[in-house]
């Protein structure tokens, strides 16, 4: 059996940064499984700008970003296997990979980091009817046609989701030389960044329909088009708004799911709306010795957070393994209300440590000259103004250490939107 | 070429008939229209080997349900296919759906059913601890069971290949002619062959196949069912396959794992104009989730991972017909197979048999006739040491390729060199559940077309989601 100080699932920007921040704080033998062929995760398929601009200060493209991070990675002893896919974790920390080379391992470790990264929302999973010809498919599967096997998915193009990747998708199949017909979103406002809504759609006269859905697909061997409608406060299809839109593909991007299986497995709790695992500040699950960060704890917007947050994961794996921290049974909750969809991470320890806490989290819709909240047993601890609050932003905001004192295990910390 | 039998569906009907008369020394064709075999309502329906209480007494239906799911288990268990013997609850609301089960329960004693107990509200929720607490009782079919019907039908089929028939695929059949000796069956593409004796499995289109004799007394109306189907995460939610009771409309919304342990619910009814309408629609699809609720009230059905639609055959007489035509004996129909017609079919090749050794006389046997197909790998259901070893005997077995359903390059390479081989991306997922999983495809698409890409030696360009002009991708980038 192979032995590990720490072994981390997925080798995505999450996954290489808290191997390294693990190195960083003196940890021994790491080995990194990836399934795919190389180091990188999604970044790898992101042939476009906008990356780094938090942590590097400059404008990468996805390769390039994690291209660093490879590089560093490479100058370490840390062990990476790529191909490799973990199937199983087990109770004691044991992980389950099998690649074509070594066949099936077995590798004991005293700590695991997850970081499998997340998936796109498939068709079914918001129920659109109609026929179920070729040319449906998620933006990612059309990026991955594109950029990794030089394929083009569709000429005419009508795509789902105002998200980041369907904005960089209709933006990439226009120079491709596709006709991107319009985006249509469900909601009044866009789930993307507003460069990307700039960058992305109004640069190259690509209409956002917003409040609009797709109702029906047409064509029985490639999509021949779909029906678009308006769609009212309470998000149904209002009809007679009914429009026939010919394209030869429905390219979706309604949303990321955490890749949470093998978290499952062990018995790793979930919070029900981020999908991910529910964690401390030290993003430790309840499963001890078992870490989750990036997107396959909740879906993040900018690699930049990713990284940073990886980081924490990394350190806090870290100092598992050196047995250096006792992590602290005293737990406190932090949980969104008003307008706050969520908060990571859900539990805070309270314990010795003279560390900020970080928090995390997403609104439910757009919000402007609101103010932020944090009230602990009716005390206001936190308060700021901001001029614009939106779902496709994550928002954060520091939690002092002097504010942690004076908790009872099981209290609650709301975070809430005023205004 | 010129055969003595052609079969003409390769539903699971055509494929078991197939299989039965393979261990004859004759020449047998399957022809189907489509790119892969279980193209038509055998991929589509609800998998359910029914008891055989639903059918009249006296029909042909009740016969060959009670004799087919006799014979089902076993039939699995020879050609490798998913089977589970889950049992059947048909449940009750109020008195009078009590009552019902009773006259169920009595319809099934005359249909020979055995196992068939009528349990109370305890037992019930004891048995099924998420179904509404409104249900008074159910009636229990403990022969009821699941079935995975593409994989039964492909087995089949790849079973009767075997053992000498030929398969043709995209062979649309548009003409038959008949010179008094034997038929010429046309494809629409021009391509013939003769046979001297012809069996019409063609389920929906079985009409208009016996039309092409001159056979116009077949009629059809072609009644859709829409479903819904969940992640497995909701696996467990029930434990036998439920329904309502009968009204009026049919049998009623039921809900049911999957032999692969997801769930499914549905379906929907409604007549249709035409045939080949197989799109789902937002209303039968909020109707299926408002009588699931019924039976299953507290669970969410928020984690649909795709709908599908299927066509009944549903045919005016209210009973299967198989027998030979009025017009030529020499041509079989096999005709109007609604549900439970999955169920029948092991018995219905059974009794097309009778038929064909009626028809033709004795018939020599094979001396050797090979009653399976080799089961493909499937490396999720594999043990540690099996997989271990399956890797080092050939390392593409290490290479997961479809992540929610554990496919490996290994299964996929498989497919596409099997029996019948997969031809699309379709015909990869029903053989391997390669892209079958919660993301549907949207990882593994790009990569098992790549594969087929390879294995078949054709252009990307041409690689199709389920043959005719399905294809995935449109040109090249830049
Ligand atoms: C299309 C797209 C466009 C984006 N655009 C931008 C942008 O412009 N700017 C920006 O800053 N951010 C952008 N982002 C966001 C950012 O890139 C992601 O949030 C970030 O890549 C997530 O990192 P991760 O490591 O958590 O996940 P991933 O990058 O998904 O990495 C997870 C890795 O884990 C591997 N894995 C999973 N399960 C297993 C297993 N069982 N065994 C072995 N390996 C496993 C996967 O193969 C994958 O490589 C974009 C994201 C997407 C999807
Ligand atoms: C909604 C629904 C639910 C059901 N649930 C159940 C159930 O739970 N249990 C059960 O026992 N039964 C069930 N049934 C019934 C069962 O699915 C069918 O009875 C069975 O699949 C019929 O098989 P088949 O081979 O006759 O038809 P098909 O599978 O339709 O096969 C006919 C084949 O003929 C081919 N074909 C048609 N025209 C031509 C042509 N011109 N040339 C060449 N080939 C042609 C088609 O492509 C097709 O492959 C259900 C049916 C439906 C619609």
């Amino acid at each position: 059996m192979l032995k590990y100080d720490l072994v981390v699932v997925g080798g995505g920007p999450a996954g290489m940064a808290a191997a390294l921040k693990a190195k960083e704080c003196g940890v021994e033998k790491i080995l990194i499984c990836e399934r795919d062929e190389t180091l990188g995760g999604i970044l790898e398929q992101c042939i476009h700008t906008g990356f780094g601009l938090h942590y590097f200060g400059e404008e990468l493209s996805g390769p390039e970003y994690a291209a660093r991070f490879i590089e560093q990675i490479e100058q370490t002893d840390i062990d990476v296997k790529v191909n490799t896919m973990v199937l199983d974790i087990t109770t004691n920390n044991d992980v389950i990979a099998i690649n074509k080379d070594d066949g099936l391992m077995e590798i004991s470790s005293t700590a695991i980091v997850l970081a499998m990264g997340c998936r796109e929302r498939p068709r079914g999973a918001i129920s659109i009817p109609g026929t179920r010809p070729a040319g449906v498919m998620t933006a990612g599967t059309a990026q991955r046609y594109a950029n990794i096997q030089g394929y083009l998915a569709g000429k005419e193009v009508v795509i789902l989701g105002s998200g980041d990747i369907g904005l960089i998708m209709a933006r990439r199949m226009t120079l491709e030389g596709a006709k991107v017909k319009m985006v249509c979103e469900l909601m009044p406002y866009s789930g993307g960044l507003t460069r990307n809504i700039v960058q992305c759609l109004e640069d190259f006269d690509i209409p956002l329909k917003l409040s609009h859905t797709v109702t029906q697909i047409h064509g029985d061997d490639r999509v021949e088009g779909v029906t678009i409608s308006k769609v009212d406060s309470n998000l149904k299809p209002i009809p007679g708004t009914e429009e026939y839109v010919p394209c030869d593909t429905l390219m979706l991007s309604v949303g990321l799911l955490p890749e949470n299986e093998l978290s499952r497995s062990v018995g790793i709790y979930l919070d029900r709306i981020t999908g991910g695992a529910i964690v401390d500040q030290y993003r430790e699950t309840n499963h001890e010795g078992v870490f989750a960060c990036g997107n396959v704890l909740h879906v993040h917007d900018l690699v930049d957070f990713v990284t940073q947050e990886s980081q924490i994961a990394g350190e806090g794996a870290a100092n598992y393994i050196k047995g250096k921290k006792a992590f602290s049974d005293y737990r406190i909750h932090t949980k969104g209300v008003n307008g706050v969809r969520y908060v990571v991470p859900q539990r805070i320890c309270i314990d010795d440590s003279d560390q900020p806490v970080k928090l995390y989290f997403r609104v439910g819709q757009v919000f402007t000259n609101a103010t932020v909240k944090v009230t602990r047993n009716g005390n206001v601890i936190y308060a700021k103004k901001k001029r614009k609050l939106a779902p496709g932003e994550m928002e954060n905001i520091i939690i002092k250490p002097e504010d942690l004192q004076e908790f009872s295990e099981g209290d609650y910390l709301y975070i809430e939107v005023e205004g | 070429m010129s055969y003595d039998i052609a079969i003409i569906g390769a539903g699971v009907v055509g494929s078991l008939i197939a299989r039965k008369l393979s261990k004859y020394d004759i020449k047998i064709a399957l022809i189907e229209k489509c790119n892969d075999v279980a193209m038509g309502t055998s991929k589509a329906n609800s998998a359910i080997v029914h008891a055989g209480f639903d059918a009249l007494p006296g029909t042909l239906k009740a016969d060959l349900n009670v004799k087919g799911t006799k014979l089902m288990g076993y039939l699995c268990e020879e050609l490798g296919v998913p089977f589970k013997n889950i049992g059947s609850l048909v449940i009750a609301f109020n008195e009078e759906e009590m009552e019902t089960l009773t006259s169920l329960l009595k319809r099934g004693e005359e249909n020979n059913v055995p196992g068939l107990k009528i349990i109370g509200q305890d037992r019930l929720h004891e048995m099924e601890p998420n179904i509404s607490k409104r249900a008074l009782g159910a009636l229990w079919a403990k022969t009821a069971s699941i079935v995975c019907p593409y994989e039964l039908t492909l087995a089949a089929a790849e079973c009767a290949v075997i053992n000498g028939c030929e398969l043709y695929r995209n062979f649309e059949v548009s003409q038959i002619d008949f010179d008094n000796e034997q038929f010429t069956v046309k494809a629409k593409t021009g391509e013939e062959i003769n046979a001297k004796y012809v069996i019409n499995a063609a389920g929906i289109y079985s009409d208009f196949i016996a039309s092409l004799i001159g056979d116009e007394s077949i009629e059809l109306v072609a009644r859709k069912g829409e479903y819904l189907l969940m992640d497995k995460n909701l696996g467990g939610v029930v434990n036998h396959v439920i329904f309502q009771c009968p009204t009026k409309m049919g049998k009623g919304v039921l809900v049911t794992p999957t032999v692969d342990g997801n769930i499914l619910t549905g379906p929907s009814a409604k007549d249709i104009e035409g045939k080949d309408d197989i799109s789902t629609t937002s209303d039968e699809l909020n109707m299926v989730r408002t009588y699931t609720s019924y039976s299953i009230p507290n669970v969410k059905l928020n984690s649909v991972i795709t709908s599908f639609a299927g066509i009944r055959a549903h045919s005016t007489k209210n009973d299967f017909i198989i027998e030979p035509s009025k017009v030529n004996p020499h041509f079989i129909n096999v005709a109007g197979i609604e549900s439970p017609g999955l169920s029948a079919a092991p018995a219905i090749a059974e009794y097309v048999e009778e038929i064909m050794l009626d028809t033709m006389g004795k018939l020599p046997k094979k001396v050797k006739w090979q009653r399976t197909r080799p089961e493909p790998v499937r490396f999720r259901e594999l043990s540690t040491v099996e997989r271990r070893e399956l890797i080092e005997k050939n390392p593409a077995y290490g290479q997961i390729v479809c992540r929610c359903e554990t496919v490996t390059e290994g299964e996929i390479i498989d497919a596409c060199h099997s029996t019948i081989p997969a031809l699309d991306l379709d015909g990869i997922k029903r053989r391997t559940r390669a892209g079958m999983g919660r993301c549907q495809s949207g990882f593994c698409g790009p990569k098992v077309a790549e594969i087929i890409s390879r294995e078949l030696k054709e252009d990307l360009l041409d690689v199709t989601k389920f043959g005719r002009k399905s294809n995935v991708v449109v040109g090249k980038t830049k």
